[in-house]
């Protein structure tokens, strides 16, 4: 075992809303599975997967607005029936990925939640003209909903939720339909209200970023089971499967079996060469070993540079795959370096991403400055190196 | 065709003083009520169809939409041969009533409102409902606010459903019999004073006709577009 924590029950004893033994059926074929998952007072849960995981339809068992075929919703610990669900749905807000307005007035609109509930009208009137404040749509309070931006319809989307002070915020991919800029602005915003109001939330979302910043929990769905569920940081730097390892970013992985283990690190054989990993996992055993592309440095072989020059002549000569004659090592902490040579390279923004043929296919991200400083081509020689700590090494079965 | 016009008018002067008003008011009478007598059928069902997915939904919508195309002159007959003296309803006396033309006219614009009631909350976003409840509504405070936003559309279904009731001769005629002071509406007597001869005065009751159901949907509409702004 890794020590990473599997899915399971969350740290609070009784959480906000929690459920049990989930199975939501379409057709023949169980869409969503979960044994057990819950969200806790002020805690946001980020749940992130790729498209068709089944996340919305999770988000909605949440909500009460799909009957699973099985399994149960609890409230601080007690089971939502049939007969509560109507009480249930107004403890929470919810917020789609289209704001879907009425065609009504933004004050309207944001209104409605509250005279579901029978509230009065003088009270409306202070809660809705408080959360169009807060969202800084105040001017926007008599316009028609429908002639607003899409930005703009999304805070009111949100107003809309925060102004019934629910129990638990649900929000299906909130910023899916606005702009960079705009969705930037919102997600600072969110963030900010999110620690003020200490609601309970869960935010589905496929930006894996969007849901590390947000979420206290992060939890992944790959075709309907939860796969993990844990700190955004331990899923980043521990994925349990490969599934996650790819959905998380690990975008290099490699099949391997651990040869040895010496204080702590593991040596992994994955075939050409092998890699140093920092794992507990005894010998003998079949893993994959994941590594994060911004977790490799390039070395240019051919290019300018102090080292260039030196390595390449010692290069030279050495043939890449020998066992026998050990490839020149730099001078440093990086226990893994691998000589290669550039396959590809394509732009991401400021950043480059770069496979590296090393006998194992890399992926190395780098900036675009560093590309040019090194003057990296295609096919040319470099030497990528990364830490065996930076290496996560997911045991495999049979 | 200036002469036309003309007699036009003068016999239908000669009208204003006997009949025209009584006629008038009774078709709109008979044809209001059986539009407002749909609309309380055909909104709820309409609603039920829309929102509800069950086995025989697909046919049940054709029987609708057949529905919505009934010949009002089938309608009159089928309510005229329950409602005869020996048929099996003729016990209760409502055959050449008003009564009678309401039930008639109820059977062709139920229908209409039940299939434009479908076609209205079809358009909007299924999903609207979700957000809806999501916010915490009722089943009825959603289907009320689903209304709400379907507003255009089922005023739309509303100037139909009067449109054809209004307009409708064959079955007043069947059931109604088009008898003077009782069951005597627009459209009969169109098609009585045209059977008489007199063009002229059936000319006037088509232009009353015609200006009657022109105010009826500016009126509706008026309101559609002031929906629209909002």
């Amino acid at each position: 075992m890794t020590g990473a924590a599997r899915p399971g029950p969350s740290a609070s004893p009784t959480p906000l809303v929690e459920v049990h033994d989930l199975v939501v059926m379409r057709g023949a074929r169980a869409v969503l599975a979960v044994e057990e998952l819950g969200v806790s007072e002020g805690e946001t849960l980020s749940v992130v997967g790729p498209n068709g995981a089944g996340k919305s339809t999770l988000l909605l068992a949440l909500a009460s607005l799909i009957r699973p075929q099985s399994g149960r919703l609890l409230l601080r610990g007690t089971p939502v029936e049939r007969r509560d669900e109507l009480a249930y749905r107004r403890r929470v807000g919810l917020v789609l990925a289209d704001p879907l307005l009425l065609g009504a007035s933004v004050f309207a609109n944001v209104a409605c939640g509250l005279r579901f509930r029978g509230v009065r009208d003088d009270e409306v009137r202070t809660r809705v003209a408080h959360w169009l404040d807060r969202l800084g749509i105040g001017h926007l309070r008599d316009r028609p909903a429908r002639q607003i931006s899409s930005g703009e319809a999304q805070r009111v989307s949100l107003a809309r939720a925060l102004v019934l002070e629910p129990d638990l915020l649900l929000l299906d991919e909130p910023f899916a339909s606005v702009d960079a800029v705009t969705r930037a602005k919102l997600l600072d915003d969110l963030e900010g209200l999110l620690d003020e109001t200490h609601v309970g939330c869960v935010i589905v979302t496929h930006d894996l970023d969007e849901a590390v910043r947000l979420g206290d929990r992060m939890a992944v769905l790959v075709e309907g089971r939860l796969r993990q569920c844990d700190a955004p940081e331990r899923v980043l730097s521990a994925p349990l499967d490969e599934d996650v390892a790819a959905f998380v970013g690990a975008e290099t992985r490699l099949p391997g079996r651990v040869v040895s283990t010496h204080e702590g690190i593991a040596l992994v054989d994955v075939g050409p060469c092998q890699i140093e990993a920092v794992s507990d996992v005894r010998p003998g055993r079949a893993v994959l070993c994941c590594l994060r592309p911004e977790d490799v440095t390039l070395w240019s072989v051919d290019g300018r540079g102090l080292l260039a020059g030196e390595v390449a002549r010692r290069l030279s000569g050495t043939p890449r795959t020998s066992a026998a004659a050990a490839p020149p090592r730099l001078a440093s902490s990086a226990r893994n370096q691998l000589p290669g040579r550039v396959s590809r390279t394509v732009s991401q923004g400021s950043l480059m991403r770069v496979g590296v043929d090393c006998g194992i296919p890399l992926v190395a991200s780098i900036t675009r400055a560093s590309a040019a400083d090194m003057d990296l081509q295609e096919g040319g020689r470099v030497i990528a190196t990364f830490k065996a700590s930076a290496v996560h090494l997911i045991p495999l079965t049979g | 065709m200036d002469t036309l016009i003309a007699d036009a008018a003068q016999a239908l002067q000669s009208f204003v003083g006997s009949d025209l008003v009584e006629v008038t008011l009774l078709s709109l009478e008979v044809s209001g009520l059986a539009t407002a007598i749909s609309l309380l059928i055909g909104l709820p069902l309409g609603t039920w169809l829309a929102l509800t997915r069950f086995r025989s939904r697909g046919l049940t919508l054709s029987f609708v939409n057949t529905g919505m195309a009934l010949p009002p002159v089938v309608v009159g007959l089928f309510v005229a041969s329950m409602l005869w003296r020996s048929g099996p309803l003729g016990g209760l006396d409502l055959i050449y009533t008003p009564a009678a033309m309401v039930i008639a006219e109820v059977i062709i614009a139920a229908p209409i409102v039940v299939g434009l009631t479908v076609a209205a909350l079809g358009q909007l976003d299924p999903r609207l409902r979700l957000q809806l409840l999501g916010l915490g509504a009722s089943r009825l405070q959603m289907v009320w606010w689903l209304w709400k936003e379907a507003r255009l559309p089922l005023l739309a279904a509303l100037m139909a459903a009067f449109g054809s009731v209004i307009s409708e001769v064959g079955a007043a005629m069947m059931v109604g019999g088009n008898i003077r002071h009782q069951t005597r509406v627009l459209t009969t007597s169109i098609v009585l004073e045209t059977g008489k001869g007199e063009f002229a005065a059936a000319i006037g009751l088509g232009i009353v006709l015609l200006a009657l159901a022109f105010l009826v949907n500016a009126a509706l509409t008026w309101a559609q577009q002031r929906g629209q702004q909002r």
